[in-house]
Parts: structure tokens; C-alpha cells; sequence
């Protein structure tokens, strides 16, 4: 076959602070048109130790380093419930308009309707693509949007007189679900998931109690399938008097297809940087709205943006609002981006959803006679393998990912979820080419091969990129965290 | 659709792979009376052009610097961006990777990310930064759950300066709300810094939290609060919204700050109406293991070259789950990039430049309008804002001059009802001294 990934020119590059030259500067400082203003030597500090360079070092030195990453525009980001799709070029362009990225946050309203009305008919597009009566665009990432759901859940229950102390979180949770929980004093309580990887009635019916504030569920969950009794499921948590929450990190494969309002999720909260297309920058910014039943509204964050007429208006006196879980609206620059993507996509979310799932199935198939598929049934936008077919010659998930870096694969999420023993969790999304999924599926199949023939292969990748498999046990156990000169 | 790539061969091939008849097939596995079988009520699809004049109209209805004369800081400052700095951030190898889980393909945000710590904690004078929190004040309400942590739970009270950002306090109390912990809020002395008297004697206490500048403008005597955290066996925590005082004043870590967080969009990131910004986070180095968040930390790969990884992880939600130090997951690393990008620019040379610059600036209008017979109430030093107190009456001015778009600093009433007629401005180094002119001659006709 032919491999993707290959070498190149790639050029070292120190730190900044081993390049810089006492006097350089890399930004035009405008000349002082006022007296200068006399500081008393008890408030004055001696300026931070920053390196001095020119434009030309740092322009060449972020060049240099961003030649040694690997993104979405690189190629396949098969990154399990991470949802690398496709980040559109316009959308960036439109977030840097300076009507929007030169907005002070504390504008009065009548310099700021633009902004105001994009959060208005963004909120209304989310409502619409949940089945949920109110959204906040609050939360600034998908586990902030969890703490503010959980907030909620706090608040709905505080004002029937009742402080719950338990939460009900399936053992095929994100690791964010339990601590969030934790920040709003809930105890976790694991939920087995059945034989089949989805949650029973039964064992629902066994845990919730009136002491249980909810349920966190991921549906799609994080094996990639429908949670198919989610409605018996919300049936038993409301007859208790509690609430389900829907992480909603796996829209990307229900989007026109289930209306989680119509499914009895009470709160649900949204990536827009994962089924809405916004960039996920290194590790964010994200945004994470959150999108809930009219019962829960009055709870919501404040300000909530409402429309007087024409005019779009915040409004902050609202009694039973939790607060404010940001210091102003959340990541705006984000929402801009994801209500742009929504306007250009129109009907077709669903078909991006369609194809998710499409592409999910397709590999799943693909793949399933070399590695071993713990659940071997339609999935939803991913599909989770593990390494049992490859323990007789003692290779693992994680020789297995490393190896498909040289093959110039960014490797899919591993060793999650925790319920089944090394994992491999593959999410293609709507936007990859069925040429990338037949090449990814081709490069596989040939490190199972190898694993099999040549299994040192896989022990000594990655070697392709500039630098091999990193000693992270040293890092951690004597932690160099800041540079020094 | 430009963005989806399968042709309908594509998809006729797909399905037969799998074994379905139609892509609605696919979704067989959800019970029927959980499918929507109606169209989305959504606006008709957009082409690449359309969508531009729409949001050119949305942006057109902004008031927007320069246009637009805005003297308002309050936690979000116009300053300067090099070109480069936007220019190099676009570098979709930065911007369309995820947090780095493979490190051998992701050394560029593993490296930045380092040298942003690195610069991070020369800035603010600490000893470790973590690689970002949402903004500042979901930091500072991190930060304050982090000393009730140390304090293992056993102290839970933490005092909270009033001069604190408004909005920040009102996160924490967010934060706070469904738990049992206690927050006592400091008064302000009539000079502008916080009344420190109540903490004394406080036997409860985790930490003793400031800003500063605090949200008057005024830079606090840091020292003072260390030492009465400290006395209490509590821990220091220093909040900022404008690090770039820190290229003049002197650093929280150089007057006893055991945290030091706060929002750093001032540091060469766009104001967009409030966010994406940065929380920045820092701490002395015997803290770590509380911190919340991501590190980065420096190793070396099989063949000894340097190299970076995640690090420390045993804290984090993913490994700890319900004990995790923070649910915090998604940072606003792209964000940290930037700052780290705008701070390589500005260099030592440079932000001491831009910081005096932004403080001769404000003082220049200060004293401008003290000769035009206005009022400056609060006598501490400050960085690129103060407060001014106008005669009875203003208010109908400041709105005509948001008719005309021009915005008159933001009043203080609303958050401080003993303030009336107290209004809060800011001037950087964006405004230039015929701006403050035409200023000083519009507020005070």
C-alpha cells in the first residue's frame, strides 16, 4: 500500500529563552505623546525575565513548532467522542471581523444588537436541534457545561425544599461526569452497564432513590451505542423526583434524528467544538452550552438575552438564576463560529450525522475480522476495538496507535472507555473521504499483520515523527513544569 | 456540501459494506418512538458568500474600536496586536489539533504550551503555571477551592476582597453555592485598597483573596495581604484581570502570593465581546499536586532528545474521576499559545515599554480631568484605569455620548450603590492623547 506518512525536512528549534538577544523586539512600540508619569520605587518591580527577540525569530520559531503537530487539516483524527471533523475556513475569517473580535463585553446594548442577536437565534437553532426549550452559551467547555447542569439540578431540587446527595453516572462515563458531580457535593454512584454495553432498566430501578438527584448519560454513550432504554430509564429517575442529564459529546450522530427533549432528557449540554466544527485549538477553547426542559429554565445563568420588539436586550434579574459560571457570556469568538457552521449546513446536520455513522459502521466492518470487537452490533459515530487479538504476541492498544502514527494516522482515542479492557475507540466523522477511511482500514490491517510477523516493528514506533516514544514516567516523577535560562 | 465528501457511489458502496439498505437504516438500534422523523427547523442552507454579507451586517451593528472611542477596561483591554501574532495562530496544525495525547505528533503545543508556563510564572513572579483555566474567574474560584484542598477541608472559610471584579465574585459564589464552604467578603478602605482588619483573628480561614489592580484601578498592597493570610495559616491568593501591570509593578510572587490567577486576554488576545479569553494560573511549586488542570512538563524520548508530555495526570478527571482535583477537561489552550506568541513579541524590553506607556497615559488623563475640576476619589497608585467621580447629573451626558458612540467608562453604582455618579475608565496605549483630549473636553462641557 501506500503509506501517508513519510519523512521530511523537519528543523529543530531551542526554546524561546535560548534565542533571545538582550534589546530585540518583535512588536513597534508607538512613541510616548504624554509626560511620563513618575512611579514610587515601593510599587515599582523589575519587569518580568521575558526573552527578547525580533518578528523574524518569533515568526520562524511558532512556524518551526507547529511543523511538529499533527491536526485535523494534516489528516485522519480518528479521536474516539473527540468528533475532529472537518474546521471551516470562513468561519475563521468571520469570528476575526472587527465588528466581533473588537467588541468590549460591557458595550451598552444599543452598540452591541449584533452580537446580541446572534446569541438569540443561536440559543433558538440549539433548542431546535435538541427538542429543549432554552439553551445558556454560557459554559466555555463541555465539562463546564456538566458542572453548570449539574448547578442546575442542584438549584431545581433546592427549591422543592430537598438537598439530594447521590448522582447515578454509568461506568462508560467521561472521567469529567463524576468530578463534576463531585463540585456540586454529589457522591457518584457507578451504574453497570448491561451485557449488551447499554444501561437496564433494572438496574436503574435498583439505585434511584429519593436521596438521587439524577442521571448523567452519555447517549450516544462512549462504545458508540444508542442508549435504547433511555426512556424507561428518564421514566423511573422522574417517578423519584430526579432529573437526567444527556452528555451530549456525541450529538455529532443524532443531529434530526433524535430530539433528545422527545426522549425525557431534562438538561443536555453541546460541543460546539466537536458536532459543531469549531477548531479545538490544542486543547480548546471550546464552548459547551447547555440546553434544558422549560422546568429547569428559570435556573439558568444570567444574563439571559431576550427580545424587547426589535431590540435584543440582556436581562439579569432573574431571582432563581444559579448566577454566572463565566465572567461575561462564555467563549463568544466559539458561538460565532458554531452559529456560522449551523447557517451554512442547514437540513444537511443530518446528513452530516448520517454520514458519522456511516463512516463509523463502514470501518467497524472493515476491521472486525483482525481486531476484536467486545460489541459486536450496529454503532452509532464510533466503533471501540481492543488489543485481545494481538495479547498472544504481547502487543497492545498502545504499540498498536504508536505504529499507526508512521503510517501518518493520528491514533484514535485509547485506553478509554474503562470498560473494556484496552480499548480502541475510532470516530472517522462526516467530513473524512472514503480514499482516508480505505487507507486508515489498509493501515491497520497491516499492523495487525505485523504485529503478528514482526511485532518489534510496533514496539520501537513511532519513528517517523521528530521525536520517538517519550519517557513520561521521569516527567512526572521529577516534574521540570517551568524553563529555566 | 463543500464539507461532506461522499459521493452517492461513496455512500451505495458504504452501505452495502455494512449490510444496510438506506441510511436511515443505520439508525435501526433506536427504538422507533425515540426518532424525530421531521425536518429541522432551520434557515436554508447558506453558500460561502451569503453567509459573509449576513455576518458582515451582525459585525456591522458593533461598535467597534476604532470607530468606536471606548474608554472601558473592567476585565477586557484594547491593546495592540502584532499582525504576526493572529498570522501565526491560524496555523491549522495549531488550530485544528486536540489536547495532546500523542506527544510524539503534537511537540509544537507541547512545546508553546511549556514556554507559555514558563512566561506565565516569570510574569506574576510564581513558580509553576498550569496550561490554562476558562477565564479569570472561573480560575480564581479553582484557585479558592484549591486552599480549602490544602487546608484538607478542615479550614473552609475564604475571605474575599469586595474590590474583587463584580463578575468574578459572582462566579464563585456560583461555585460555592452547593457547598458548605464560606465566603466572607473584605471591605474597601477609603483610599482604594482592601480593609484587611476583618480578617484578623479569622480562625476558619483557607484563604485571603485580592485583585490587583483591583476593579477600582488600584494596585493593592500585596505584601500586606500575604502576611495576613499567612498569619492565619492561610494561603495567599492574587487575582488579576490586566497582567500587563506586571511588566511595571512589582510580581505577586515577589510579595508572598501562594496563588496567583487571573484573566489574561490582555496579553494579545482579541476582546470578542468577552471570550475566548485565558485563565491563568499559577502557584509556588509545593502546591502542585492540588493544582487544577493540565501541565506540561520537560522529558526526553528513547534516543535522548528533548522533549514534552503531559504530565501529572494522576490529578486529572480522566485518571481520578470523582476524586479529581478539577472536572476541568478542555482548557483554552489555543488561547495560551497566543499570549505566549504576543509575550515572545513584547519581549522584557518591550512590555516594560507598553506597560509605562498604558500607566502615563492614564495618569496623563487623570490629571487632565482633575484640572477640569472633576474629582479622583481613590488615592492609590494605579496601572490604566480609575475611578472618577462625576457631578450629580452626569448620566445624561455619558448617554448622549453613547449616541455617538463613544463610551464614557462604565458606571459603578450598579455593583457599589454607595458609588453614585462613580465611573470607572481605562486609556491603553490604542488611545492617543488627542483621544483623551476630546475625552476630557466631552465629559466635562
Amino acid at each position: 500500500m501506500k503509506v501517508a506518512g513519510t519523512t521530511g525536512l523537519i528543523m529543530n528549534e531551542p526554546l524561546l529563552w535560548e534565542k533571545s538577544k538582550k534589546g530585540r523586539c518583535g512588536i513597534s512600540i508607538p512613541e510616548s505623546d504624554v509626560p511620563s508619569a513618575p512611579l514610587d520605587a515601593e510599587f515599582e518591580g523589575e519587569g518580568p525575565d521575558f526573552p527578547d527577540l525580533s518578528e523574524v525569530d518569533v515568526v520562524r520559531h511558532f512556524t518551526r513548532l507547529s511543523q511538529w503537530n499533527f491536526g485535523v487539516d494534516t489528516g485522519m483524527y480518528p479521536l474516539g467522542s473527540c468528533t475532529m471533523k472537518y474546521n471551516p475556513k470562513i468561519n475563521e475569517k468571520i469570528a476575526a471581523m472587527p465588528g466581533f473580535a473588537g467588541a468590549h463585553p460591557m458595550l451598552p446594548p444599543e452598540l452591541s444588537q449584533g452580537t446580541l442577536q446572534l446569541m438569540y437565534e443561536l440559543e433558538g437553532f440549539l433548542n431546535e436541534i435538541t427538542g429543549m426549550d432554552a439553551t445558556t452559551l454560557q459554559p466555555a467547555a463541555g465539562a463546564h457545561g456538566e458542572l453548570t447542569a449539574m448547578l442546575l439540578f442542584y438549584a431545581y431540587h433546592k427549591s422543592k425544599g430537598e438537598k439530594r446527595s447521590k448522582i447515578l453516572i454509568p461506568d462508560t462515563a467521561h472521567g469529567t461526569n463524576p468530578a463534576s458531580a463531585t463540585l456540586c457535593g454529589y457522591e457518584s454512584i457507578p451504574l453497570e452497564s448491561g451485557e449488551d454495553g447499554i444501561l437496564t432498566v433494572e438496574r436503574v430501578a435498583e439505585l434511584m432513590d429519593e436521596d438521587t438527584a439524577g442521571i448523567m448519560v452519555t447517549n450516544p454513550n462512549t462504545l458508540g451505542l444508542f442508549e435504547e432504554n433511555i426512556k424507561k430509564i428518564a421514566e423511573i429517575v422522574h417517578d423519584k423526583g430526579g432529573l437526567v442529564y444527556c452528555d451530549g459529546a456525541n450529538m455529532n450522530a443524532v443531529m434530526g434524528v433524535v430530539k433528545m427533549g422527545a426522549i425525557g432528557i431534562d438538561a443536555i449540554h453541546l460541543n460546539l467544538h466537536k458536532t459543531f466544527s469549531t477548531p479545538h485549538g490544542g486543547g480548546g477553547p471550546g464552548s459547551g452550552p447547555v440546553c434544558v426542559k422549560k422546568h429547569l429554565e428559570p435556573f439558568l445563568p444570567v444574563p439571559r438575552v431576550t427580545k424587547d420588539g426589535d431590540r435584543y436586550v440582556f436581562q439579569y434579574d432573574r431571582p432563581d438564576s444559579i448566577g454566572k459560571i463565566h465572567a461575561f457570556y462564555g467563549n463568544y469568538g466559539i458561538q460565532i463560529r458554531a452559529y456560522s457552521y449551523i447557517l451554512t449546513m442547514g437540513q444537511d446536520l443530518k446528513r452530516a450525522s448520517q454520514y458519522a455513522v456511516l463512516s463509523a459502521n463502514y470501518i467497524k466492518e472493515k476491521l472486525k475480522d483482525v481486531l476484536h470487537l467486545p460489541y459486536d452490533r450496529p454503532c452509532m459515530h464510533e466503533c471501540v476495538f481492543t488489543d485481545k487479538n494481538q495479547e498472544p504476541y504481547k502487543i497492545t492498544t498502545l504499540d498498536m496507535a504508536k505504529r499507526l502514527i508512521d503510517y501518518g494516522f493520528h491514533p484514535p482515542t485509547i485506553y478509554f472507555p474503562l470498560v473494556v479492557h484496552g480499548s480502541i475507540m475510532i470516530e472517522p466523522t462526516d467530513t473524512e473521504p472514503k480514499e482516508n477511511l480505505d487507507q486508515f482500514i489498509e493501515a491497520f490491517r497491516s499492523i495487525a499483520r505485523e504485529a503478528a510477523e514482526n511485532p518489534d516493528l510496533l514496539r520501537e514506533a513511532p519513528t517517523v515523527p521528530k521525536v520517538r516514544r517519550l519517557d513520561e514516567a521521569t516527567a512526572a516523577r521529577k516534574p521540570v513544569l517551568c524553563g529555566v535560562n | 456540501m463543500r464539507y461532506l465528501p461522499h459521493t452517492s457511489e461513496d455512500v451505495a458502496e458504504m452501505l452495502q459494506a455494512v449490510g444496510a439498505q438506506s441510511l436511515d437504516d443505520l439508525f435501526s438500534t433506536i427504538p422507533k418512538d425515540c426518532r424525530f422523523t421531521g425536518d429541522l427547523n432551520l434557515p436554508p442552507a447558506m453558500t460561502e458568500w451569503d453567509l459573509t454579507n449576513h455576518m458582515a451586517e451582525l459585525a456591522g451593528r458593533m461598535a467597534a474600536w476604532p470607530e468606536c472611542k471606548v474608554f472601558v477596561g473592567a476585565g477586557s483591554y484594547s491593546h495592540n496586536i502584532p499582525a504576526s501574532v493572529p498570522y501565526l495562530l491560524s496555523r491549522s496544525e495549531f488550530s485544528t489539533a486536540y489536547t495532546p495525547y500523542q506527544p510524539e505528533i503534537s511537540q509544537g503545543t507541547l512545546q508553546a504550551i511549556f514556554e507559555y508556563q514558563t512566561l506565565a510564572s516569570r510574569l506574576l513572579g510564581m513558580e509553576v503555571a498550569n496550561a490554562s483555566m476558562y477565564d479569570g474567574a472561573s480560575a480564581l474560584a479553582e484557585a479558592l477551592l484549591m486552599a480549602i484542598r490544602i487546608a484538607r477541608g478542615k479550614k473552609t472559610t475564604v475571605a474575599v476582597s469586595k474590590l474583587i471584579h463584580p463578575m468574578y465574585r459572582q462566579v464563585v459564589r456560583t461555585y460555592f453555592d452547593p457547598t458548605d464552604y464560606k465566603i466572607v467578603e473584605l471591605d474597601y478602605l477609603p483610599d482604594g485598597s482592601t480593609d484587611l482588619s476583618a480578617v484578623e483573628g479569622m480562625d476558619d480561614l483557607a484563604a485571603v483573596a485580592v485583585q490587583s489592580p483591583n476593579f477600582f484601578g488600584c494596585v493593592e498592597n500585596i505584601q500586606a495581604v500575604s502576611d495576613a493570610a499567612h498569619r492565619h495559616k492561610a494561603l495567599s491568593v492574587i487575582g488579576f484581570t490586566e497582567p500587563l501591570a506586571y511588566g511595571l509593578f512589582k510580581s505577586p510572587g515577589s510579595q508572598g502570593a501562594d496563588i496567583a490567577c487571573g484573566e489574561g486576554q490582555s496579553l494579545g488576545i482579541p476582546q470578542s465581546y468577552g471570550g475566548p479569553g485565558l485563565g491563568m494560573f499559577t502557584a509556588l511549586q509545593k502546591y502542585v499536586r492540588s493544582m487544577p488542570g493540565r501541565l506540561i512538563g520537560q522529558t526526553t524520548d528513547k534516543d535522548g532528545e528533548r522533549g514534552f508530555v503531559l504530565t501529572l495526570a494522576t490529578r486529572e478527571q480522566h485518571i481520578r474521576r470523582e476524586k479529581a482535583t478539577s472536572n476541568i477537561c478542555s482548557n483554552q489552550g489555543l488561547c495560551a499559545t497566543m499570549t505566549t506568541m504576543y509575550m515572545a513579541s513584547l519581549g522584557g524590553t518591550g512590555i516594560r515599554k507598553v506597560a509605562r506607556l498604558n500607566r502615563d497615559k492614564a495618569e496623563y488623563m487623570k490629571s487632565e480631568l482633575k484640572k477640569a475640576g472633576l474629582e479622583i476619589p481613590f488615592e492609590r497608585p494605579t496601572f490604566n484605569e480609575f475611578v472618577v467621580k462625576f457631578p450629580e447629573g452626569y448620566e445624561s451626558t455619558y448617554q448622549k455620548l453613547i449616541d455617538r458612540q463613544i463610551v464614557a467608562g462604565i458606571p459603578l453604582e450598579c455593583h457599589y450603590p454607595e458609588l453614585a455618579d462613580h465611573y470607572l475608565l481605562c486609556v491603553t496605549e490604542t488611545h492617543s492623547k488627542a483621544d483623551i483630549d476630546a475625552l476630557v473636553k466631552e465629559v466635562t462641557a
